[in-house]
């Protein structure tokens, strides 16, 4: 099956009222207007996952306050934040484990809390803990989980899954007795085999070397092509970077921004931005007032960074400079990542970030 | 792709699954030699060693000290419970009393004990070892799970009560039997006993055992927990070993019925008490 992909709904989305921070007033200025709830779609049943608004609490503790994000087919979606920001709730609340105090969830356009086996019975979930059962092989755990979705063990994929993980060779041994990344391997291929159109996949490099890390984020890549909608919680901004179609940034419960990482990183930065570094830092100096210098400033490494109207100015400046008698030892365009955009969203968060580009 | 089942009516159970449960629980159990060593261990002593140590110190090694002894408590038998005893000898008298009214309903407790223990760590353990974050995902409803894991505790210790008793009925009837004109174990009470009174105690001592499990932080607490909800039976069972619970004729009958309806009702209590927030240990927080 072929990935689809379909034009996303731009969203950018500041969420200045998060439960347990003191609330700072935020704006993000963009070349487009910011909508009130643009987390939720136009119509949420049009999307794989849709939570609108949604609230949950644990007693007194706030799990979830006012988390909205959509989930296309086919796309891979990353929940970033940091611990507690509400990540794992999120995911619970997808499956219908949870049933949130407020709030819409649908999922394939069914309420989890209303229709929770039929949600359950195509999603394919992957916890933070493998969630594994140590006594039993690994073909053992993978029998049990055909059974619980239907399947007829003895004919379930249960070597076509395996396999695809890489970790057949180990079926037939205990799963108390696996490393961490083999058990990873091994919830994915369970959380695969009952071909779910949902994957949600809650930190699943944790605790594996880079070496794993990497060989797992190549499979998801390889689930998401095959036209599963993936769901992937993470704090590891480098891990979401190459792997996010459409990014959510989370923090105490509330999504703060969500969209498509290259969309929302050129609606905060919408200019080209170039940064210099010359033997004498004071020599920069001449580049504010240069035309189509919209904006200058000095990092704290002594650079100059500057946005321009067109990054085609480049060349002139550097004559400035030349001219200026400074000597330039360095001119890089800066390409913002996500993790620029998620410490710009979380330093406006938390009113550390004073400066919003223009 | 492959087909997945379609979902079933809301609030019907699926008894594959359930069976699925049950019959994961119960091969982890096997797997789990540390636990059910000891059980073994358990079982055999009250079954096995202590009764037939006993019993052959007194039928063949003629024990008169131990036989004069037993046979004065005998006299604090109800009448009906004295009247039954059988044997005309005063050894073969104190061995039946022995077998039917002290070794017997000690040994009882044991299969209580099984089941217990399995049902307490039954969903505790799964939030310990993170797996019922697995089940709070998987398409099973509550009632499913709650009834696999039901079964998966039950079964263990109804299948210690069969073969604790099988062997127990072997080595009285060998080592009693000639002394009071034949095989004698199981007695008429004990049939009953063990086929209809037994199970529905488990079952009800497992409803409340499950719910307990459900609610508590950790396995030894549960077993804690467990231990206390044991504490009625054990007084049961010793009320048998005098005769006066099941001196009346019907009584087994009537406390059996009585004991099933109490066990269903307990049983759809603790189903509805069940929840998936339990499973992945935030019940507590909410």
């Amino acid at each position: 099956m072929r990935r689809r992909r379909s034009t996303p709904a731009r969203q950018v989305r500041v969420n200045p009222g998060v439960a347990g921070a003191d609330p700072v007033p935020v704006t993000i200025v963009c070349d487009a207007p910011t909508r009130p709830d643009p987390g939720g779609p136009a119509d949420p049943d049009a999307a794989t996952v849709a939570l609108v608004d949604v609230h949950h609490r644990f007693g007194q503790k706030v799990a979830l306050a006012g988390c909205s994000f959509t989930a296309r087919r086919g796309a891979i979606t990353v929940l970033l934040g940091p611990n507690g920001a509400g990540k794992t709730t999120a995911i619970r609340v997808i499956t219908g484990a949870l049933t949130p105090t407020s709030g819409q969830v649908r999922v394939f356009g069914l309420d989890p809390s209303i229709d929770g086996e039929s949600v359950r019975l195509r999603c394919g979930v992957v916890s933070a803990k493998p969630a594994l059962y140590d006594r039993l092989s690994g073909r053992d755990n993978l029998r049990y989980s055909a059974a619980l979705y239907g399947l007829d063990p003895d004919r379930a994929p249960i070597d076509e899954a395996a396999e695809r993980f890489g970790i057949q060779h180990a079926l037939g041994q205990q799963v108390g007795g696996y490393s961490t990344g083999m058990k990873t391997r091994l919830a994915l291929a369970r959380a695969v085999l009952h071909a779910p159109d949902l994957l949600l996949l809650d930190e699943p490099t944790s605790g594996l070397d880079p070496e794993s890390s990497a060989a797992v984020l190549t499979l998801i890549r390889e689930q998401a092509a095959a036209g599963i909608s993936v769901v992937l919680c993470t704090h590891l901004l480098l891990e979401a970077e190459g792997l996010a179609d459409e990014a959510v940034v989370m923090e105490n419960g509330a999504s703060l921004l969500a969209g498509a990482p290259a969309e929302l990183t050129r609606r905060y930065w919408p200019r080209a931005i170039a940064r210099f570094s010359t033997a004498e830092p004071d020599h920069a100096g001449v580049l504010a007032d240069r035309e189509g210098v919209t904006s200058y400033r000095r990092l704290a490494d002594g650079r100059a960074e500057v946005e321009l109207d067109d990054l085609g100015r480049v060349p002139e400046l550097v004559r400035a400079l030349v001219d200026a008698g400074a000597k330039v030892t360095a001119v890089e365009p800066f390409a913002p990542t996500l993790e620029d955009l998620y410490f710009a969203i979380r330093g406006l968060q938390r009113g550390t970030m004073t400066a919003v580009p223009a | 792709m492959t087909a997945v089942a379609a979902p079933r009516r809301r609030g019907r159970l699926d008894w594959d699954r359930v069976a699925t449960i049950a019959r994961t629980d119960l091969r982890q159990l096997v797997q789990n030699r540390d636990f059910w060593l000891p059980m073994v261990a358990l079982g055999a002593i009250f079954f096995v060693v202590i009764p037939a140590m006993l019993l052959v110190s007194i039928t063949k090694l003629g024990n008169i000290h131990a036989v004069n002894q037993i046979s004065q408590a005998l006299d604090a038998l109800p009448a009906r419970a004295k009247a039954q005893i059988l044997g005309t000898t005063s050894t073969g008298r104190t061995s039946y009393a022995l077998a039917v009214y002290l070794f017997a309903p000690v040994a009882i407790v044991v299969p209580l004990t099984i089941a217990t223990a399995v049902g307490a760590s039954t969903i505790v353990g799964e939030r310990e070892r993170g797996t019922g974050e697995f089940l709070a995902h998987s398409p099973a409803s509550v009632g499913e799970i709650y009834l696999g894991k039901l079964i998966a505790s039950l079964l263990p210790g109804y299948v210690t009560t069969v073969v604790g008793f099988g062997l127990y009925s072997l080595i009285v009837n060998v080592t009693v039997g000639p002394e009071v004109g034949g095989w004698f174990f199981p007695t008429r009470e004990w049939w009953i006993l063990i086929a209809w009174v037994v199970p529905p105690f488990l079952a009800l001592t497992l409803s409340l055992v499950l719910r307990l499990s459900a609610r508590v932080k950790s396995t030894a607490a549960a077993q804690q927990a467990a231990g206390l909800v044991s504490l009625p039976l054990i007084i049961i069972a010793y009320t048998q070993s005098t005769g006066a619970l099941f001196g009346a004729a019907n009584a087994g009958w009537y406390i059996g019925a009585g004991a099933w309806v109490i066990a269903l009702f307990g049983l759809r209590r603790g189903m509805a008490a069940m929840s998936r927030n339990r499973l992945l240990g935030v019940a507590d927080e909410s």
